[in-house]
Formats: structure tokens, C-alpha cells, sequence
């Protein structure tokens, strides 16, 4: 019995493995000589895993009592979320080790947090779900302060567990109080116990913890204030880390969540879903338009994506679960070009975050301001780039799902969140002159990313590189 | 008499929290709250779960509060001044505090378990088996997953703990235990002969 359920969640035993030997090997060898090695077997290991698991066969198998499943929707999820933390760890290499910030703990610490993630997309019981969620947060509190010479990055890592802390302790009153009224921590068990009769008021509650606490990992508002200071303070690799496999891990959770446990109530979460939507897609877009920091920019840009995201869980139809995964890979992808260029923000080789600093970038470096003007473009939603696309899909569920005035929120909000994405390329075309431009050149591995990210945007809009079939196969699997 | 122990250990719990929230002074606090745990482990042992009394008892009175009170004596936390500060919010967390006291009311005046709750939490009592196998049969068997996923979890909070805190600083001087084992007479000693009324 327990060989079958091993070999269900393989993948996961393979990189928690691998983390351990790595932790080990380099502890009684190299220590940190050994950590840009250590940055690149890590990317390679998530991107065979991730290639792994999108091959290998289709079905739904289900393994220690219905605690873990695996599905079309967690697979998807998965290769998505390893896919991008394998960018991202590929990309933080040079910058880290430049600043001496590249210790051989930080791709392990990484590798331990790719297990929780792919844990939380794969739960199927609320204490695999807090398990998950826990081994994610910690590594990621853990990375958040790897400057510890830094005041700034201490207090995002210190800001980011104890605000953490509390919504782990309203996320697991909310499973209490669902205990309570199912009697069983069970997704499965949930659903059937709800499925019969009318809401309770303790299950009602339960939802709402429930729900709180995860919008606090996906940092949708009102509970996003932790978001911009973190994002701020860590190292900007990690920030780039925490825009990406974490958000996916957060909504393919949350979705399995509501769709495998709350199936049942539909109107009572869809509620609280549209209310997080609309709040977060506004405040996004308008608390960004002051933001001088291009960091606390993307992390307010990042609530508003989530915002958009979370319109198309609150549909709460099978198309609207498809939206969400397709606008999260859309939003992936973007992300990462677009922190391949921030990385790559220098001058006099120090780091530089100042929006300003790119004023009339286009004449220091044509190509590169060229490529990130087509993901601003795109991560405004312009058409026909591929970020139009992903906030068509969630549009249109949000429409058929019935909430027309969310679909109308959500235009309204993207018109003016375009403005800021639009005030970036209008400084780096259109600003002042000045003397202290940033530095020319930089890494073919940043330029690459960027690059590619750039490509997919124009590129994309031919087939969405097949990924609707994809995302539509898994949501089949997640709504029944 | 198990009524008798109940309410001692209930009042003893209740009176622990409650002094360890208003007592002036940090240490006294811990003390508190250690009767707090003391009791509860009480509570425990009259619920027949000997195996959570006990593991309370080491865990939380012999580790985590002996923990805090190093914290509490180690730190210099001028608590006065702390506490001058909390009174500030004292009237806004009060009125958050009601109205999620009165939510809580009302979700538990109209408490209603699902029909199926009952039949779910029921498990049968295993008689001839002692608290520690039977909790070890669940745990390593229905929720072997979970139990491995807490040890990731308790790995990663040692990492994080080292590599934050551990500093390798080049000017202390560090035990070198090769170099001590690999030491011999010859080289570490040296032999003189010194001859009486002269010295060195």
C-alpha cells in the first residue's frame, strides 16, 4: 500500500532528496564555492522534474487516504511553478554572487520551498494543505532576509514571518472550525458534508478563515499591506521568487480549495472572491502610480495580477478555473522578463531601483528598453500582446459566470493600471536627458530571459503556445 | 473526585493565563504560564490522555518555557515602556476585540455540525493498547505523510536558523582538532636542561 502512494508523489520525494544530499555534500565539501554549481543543478533538477511530470500520463491518482492528489490541475500547476523557479534560480546566480549574497543554502532552501509548493497544489486535506503551506512560507521567510547585513532585508524577512504567522493562525481557525462542522479534515469529506442541506453558520466562518488566510499568501487586498515592504527590502532575485511559483502555488490551492472542499456552496464564496477581486485589481493600479521604487511598483502590480486572477476564480465555473490558469501563466511568464531586466538595472555596477534612473534608457540601449517595453505593453493588457489575452480569458469568465459588474471593474481597473506600466516607457523614450545613465551591457543570462519573455508576448498571440488546451484539460480535472 | 480535580485544574489554567497576561513583571509571567501548562497537563491526565500530558509537560514546561525565560531575562526590554505603548491601542484592539467576541457568539449559539460530523469523528477506543501505540499507529501509518512533511518543515527552521545567525568570524581563535591530534612530543615540547643556579 505504501509503495503505491510513494510512487505517486515521486517527484516531490526526488528534490526533498535531492535538497538533503545537496545540504550535506556541500556542508562537509565547498560551502558557498560550491553555490553557483548548486544554483544550476537545482534549475536543471525542477526543469527534468517539471518535464517529468507533464509527461507522464494522464488519470487522477490519490494517495495516503485521499491526502494527496494528483490530477490534470496539480500537474499543471506544478510544471508551471518549477518551470519559473528554475528561471528565476538561473537568473539570481550572477546577481547574487556579485553582491556576496550567494550562499549554498539559498538553492536548497528553494528546492525545500518547490516541495511545499507542489504539496499545497496538491492537497487534498486541510492538514497537507497547512503542511504545504508552512515548509513554502518558512524557506521563504528564510530567503526574504539572506542579506542579514541589511536592515532593510531583516525587516522584509521579520515583517513577512510575524504577518505570516497571523494568517497561518486565521488559516488554521478556519480549518478548525470546517472540522468542526464536517467532521473530517478531508476535502472529499468536506464536500459531501456540506453537499447536504444548507450552510451552517460554522462552516460559513470556517470559509472565510479559510479564505482569509489564503489571501494573504496569494497577497490579495485587504490583505496585502505586507507586500510592498517585502518586496522591497529582499534581495531583488528573491523578490523576483516571491512574484512568481509562490503565487502560483497560493492560487492552484486556493482553486482546489474552494472547488474540492467548497464545491458545494459556490454562491457563498463566490461572494468574498468577487469582493477580493475588485479590491485588489483598484488597489493595485492606483497605489502604484506614486511608487518611485521599480520593486514596491511590481509588488503593487503583482496585487493588481492577482486581482485579475482571483476574477476568474470567482466565477466559479470550469471555464473561469482555465482562465485563472492560463492568465497565471501569462503573468509568469511576463514576470520573470520582467525581472530579468530589473536585475539586470545597474550603475557603476551597484544595483539601482529609482524609476528615474531609466530615464531615456532607449538611447543607452535600444534592444533592451525595446524588449521591456513590449512586456509593460503587455503586462498593461495592450492589444494584441499576449497580457491582453489572459485578461480577455478572465473577462469572459467573469461574464458568463454572471458577475458583469466585476467584468466592467476589471476593464475599468486596467485602464488605469495601464497608466503606470505606460509611465515606465514613457520616461525610458521620452524623459529627461541625464549624465549618470545606467550601465551598458549585461549577463547573456538576463538578456536571454528577457529576451525570450519579449518573444513569447508577440509571439504567443498566434496560439497561446497551446497552453488553452492544456489549462482547459486541467480545470476539467478540478471541476466536475 | 474527578469532578473535585476537574475544576481545580480548570480554575488553576484559567488563573495561570489570566496572570500571565496582567503581571508586571516578564519573569512572573513565564511562572504563570507555566502553571498554565502544569494544569492543562492536569486536564489531560483526567482525560486519560497520559501521552499529551506528558509530552506537554516536557515540551512546553521543560524546553519552551525554560526558553522563554532565558529570552525574558537575556533581552533588555524595557517592558514599562512597551507596555506604555500597547495602552495606546488598548481602546481599538478592545473594539475589535468585542465585535469578534460577539461574531463568535453568534456562530456558536447557532452551532449546527453536519449531519455526517458525528459518524466521521467516531473512532473506536482502542482498549488494549497504551496512548503511545496507539497515537504511534495513526501517525506513522494514516498520517505517515504528514509526520514526514513536519520533519522538512523542522529542516528547513534549522537551516534558516544557521544561516542567519552563524557567522564564521576570522579573528577568534577555533579549535582545530586535526592539528591537536597530529601534535607530538617533538614538535610541541622542548627539552632544557637547566643547570642549577644559572637558569635560562
Amino acid at each position: 500500500m505504501i509503495s503505491s502512494d510513494l510512487a505517486i508523489i515521486l517527484p516531490e520525494i526526488v528534490i526533498a532528496i535531492y535538497a538533503m544530499l545537496a545540504l550535506v555534500g556541500c556542508v562537509y565539501t565547498g560551502k558557498d564555492a560550491l553555490a553557483p554549481t548548486l544554483v544550476w543543478l537545482t534549475a536543471g533538477l525542477f526543469a527534468l522534474v517539471a518535464i517529468w511530470i507533464a509527461t507522464s500520463g494522464g488519470g487522477t491518482a490519490t494517495a495516503f487516504g485521499g491526502m494527496f492528489i494528483d490530477d490534470g490541475f496539480a500537474r499543471f500547476a506544478k510544471v508551471m511553478l518549477l518551470v519559473s523557479a528554475a528561471a528565476v534560480l538561473v537568473m539570481s546566480q550572477d546577481y547574487m554572487q556579485r553582491r556576496g549574497i550567494l550562499k549554498f543554502e539559498y538553492p536548497i532552501l528553494i528546492a525545500l520551498a518547490a516541495v511545499g509548493m507542489m504539496v499545497m497544489v496538491s492537497a487534498g486535506d486541510l492538514m497537507a494543505l497547512y503542511m504545504g503551506l508552512e515548509l513554502q512560507s518558512l524557506a521563504l521567510y528564510v530567503v526574504a532576509s539572506l542579506r542579514r547585513d541589511s536592515a532593510v532585508s531583516t525587516e522584509a524577512g521579520l515583517k513577512y514571518f510575524v504577518l505570516g504567522a497571523l494568517s497561518s493562525g486565521l488559516l488554521l481557525y478556519g480549518a478548525s472550525l470546517t472540522y468542526g462542522f464536517a467532521g473530517t479534515t478531508l476535502f472529499s469529506g468536506i464536500i459531501e458534508a456540506a453537499g447536504e442541506g444548507q450552510t451552517s453558520l460554522g462552516l460559513l466562518f470556517g470559509l472565510v478563515f479559510l479564505s482569509a488566510g489564503l489571501a494573504f499568501k496569494v497577497s490579495a487586498v485587504p490583505f496585502h499591506m505586507w507586500t510592498p515592504d517585502v518586496y522591497e527590502g529582499s534581495p531583488t532575485p528573491v523578490t523576483a521568487f516571491f512574484a512568481t511559483a509562490p503565487k502560483v502555488a497560493a492560487m492552484g490551492l486556493f482553486a482546489r480549495l474552494l472547488f474540492e472542499a467548497f464545491g458545494g456552496v459556490t454562491g457563498d464564496w463566490q461572494q468574498i472572491l468577487a469582493f477580493l477581486s475588485v479590491l485588489s485589481m483598484f488597489l493595485g493600479g492606483i497605489a502604484a502610480i506614486g511608487q518611485t521604487n521599480i520593486k514596491r511598483l511590481m509588488a503593487y502590480s503583482s496585487i493588481a495580477h492577482m486581482g485579475y486572477a482571483l476574477m476568474g476564480l470567482a466565477a466559479g465555473t470550469q471555464f473561469g478555473v482555465q482562465a485563472m490558469l492560463i492568465y497565471m501563466a501569462i503573468y509568469v511568464t511576463m514576470n520573470v522578463g520582467t525581472f530579468a531586466f530589473i536585475l539586470s538595472m545597474e550603475r557603476d555596477g551597484q544595483p539601482v531601483t529609482d524609476i528615474a534612473s531609466l530615464n531615456m534608457f532607449s538611447r543607452v540601449e535600444p534592444g533592451r528598453a525595446f524588449a521591456m517595453l513590449i512586456l509593460l505593453f503587455s503586462l498593461a493588457g495592450v492589444p494584441p500582446l499576449v497580457g491582453f489575452f489572459g485578461k480577455l480569458y478572465v473577462l469572459r469568465a467573469a461574464y458568463d459566470g454572471g458577475l458583469v459588474w466585476l467584468a466592467i471593474a476589471g476593464v475599468i481597473a486596467s485602464v488605469i493600471g495601464a497608466f503606470y506600466y505606460l509611465r515606465i516607457v514613457y520616461f525610458m523614450y521620452f524623459g529627461e536627458e541625464r549624465d549618470d545613465t545606467l550601465d551598458r551591457g549585461v549577463s547573456p543570462v538576463l538578456w536571454g530571459f528577457l529576451a525570450l519573455s519579449a518573444f513569447a508576448m508577440v509571439a504567443g498571440v498566434v496560439n497561446l503556445f497551446g497552453i488553452e488546451a492544456a489549462a482547459a484539460a486541467a480545470a476539467a480535472t478540478l471541476v466536475q | 473526585m474527578s469532578a473535585f480535580a476537574f475544576y481545580l485544574f480548570a480554575i488553576s489554567t484559567l488563573a495561570g493565563g489570566l496572570f500571565t497576561v496582567i503581571s508586571r513583571n516578564p519573569v512572573h509571567s513565564v511562572l504563570w504560564l507555566i502553571l498554565a501548562f502544569l494544569s492543562s497537563a492536569g486536564l489531560f491526565v483526567l482525560m486519560g490522555a497520559e501521552f499529551v500530558a506528558m509530552l506537554l509537560i516536557i515540551v512546553y514546561v521543560g524546553a519552551v518555557a525554560v526558553l522563554f525565560l532565558f529570552v525574558v531575562m537575556m533581552l533588555d526590554i524595557d517592558f514599562a515602556a512597551l507596555k506604555a505603548e500597547m495602552a495606546r491601542y488598548v481602546p481599538v484592539a478592545l473594539l475589535i476585540g468585542i465585535v469578534i467576541l460577539m461574531q463568535f457568539a453568534i456562530v456558536f449559539g447557532a452551532w449546527e455540525s453536519s449531519e455526517v460530523a458525528a459518524s466521521n469523528v467516531a473512532q473506536a477506543i482502542p482498549v488494549d493498547r497504551h496512548n503511545t501505540e496507539a497515537l504511534g499507529l495513526i501517525l506513522y501509518d494514516q498520517y505517515f505523510l504528514l509526520f514526514q512533511l513536519a520533519g522538512l518543515i523542522l529542516l528547513v527552521a534549522m537551516i534558516g536558523a544557521i544561516v542567519l545567525t552563524l557567522r564564521h568570524r576570522s579573528d577568534v581563535k577555533r579549535q582545530d582538532i586535526l592539528a591537536q591530534i597530529y601534535r607530538d612530543p617533538k614538535t610541541s615540547m622542548e627539552l632544557k636542561d637547566v643547570k642549577p643556579g644559572q637558569g635560562l
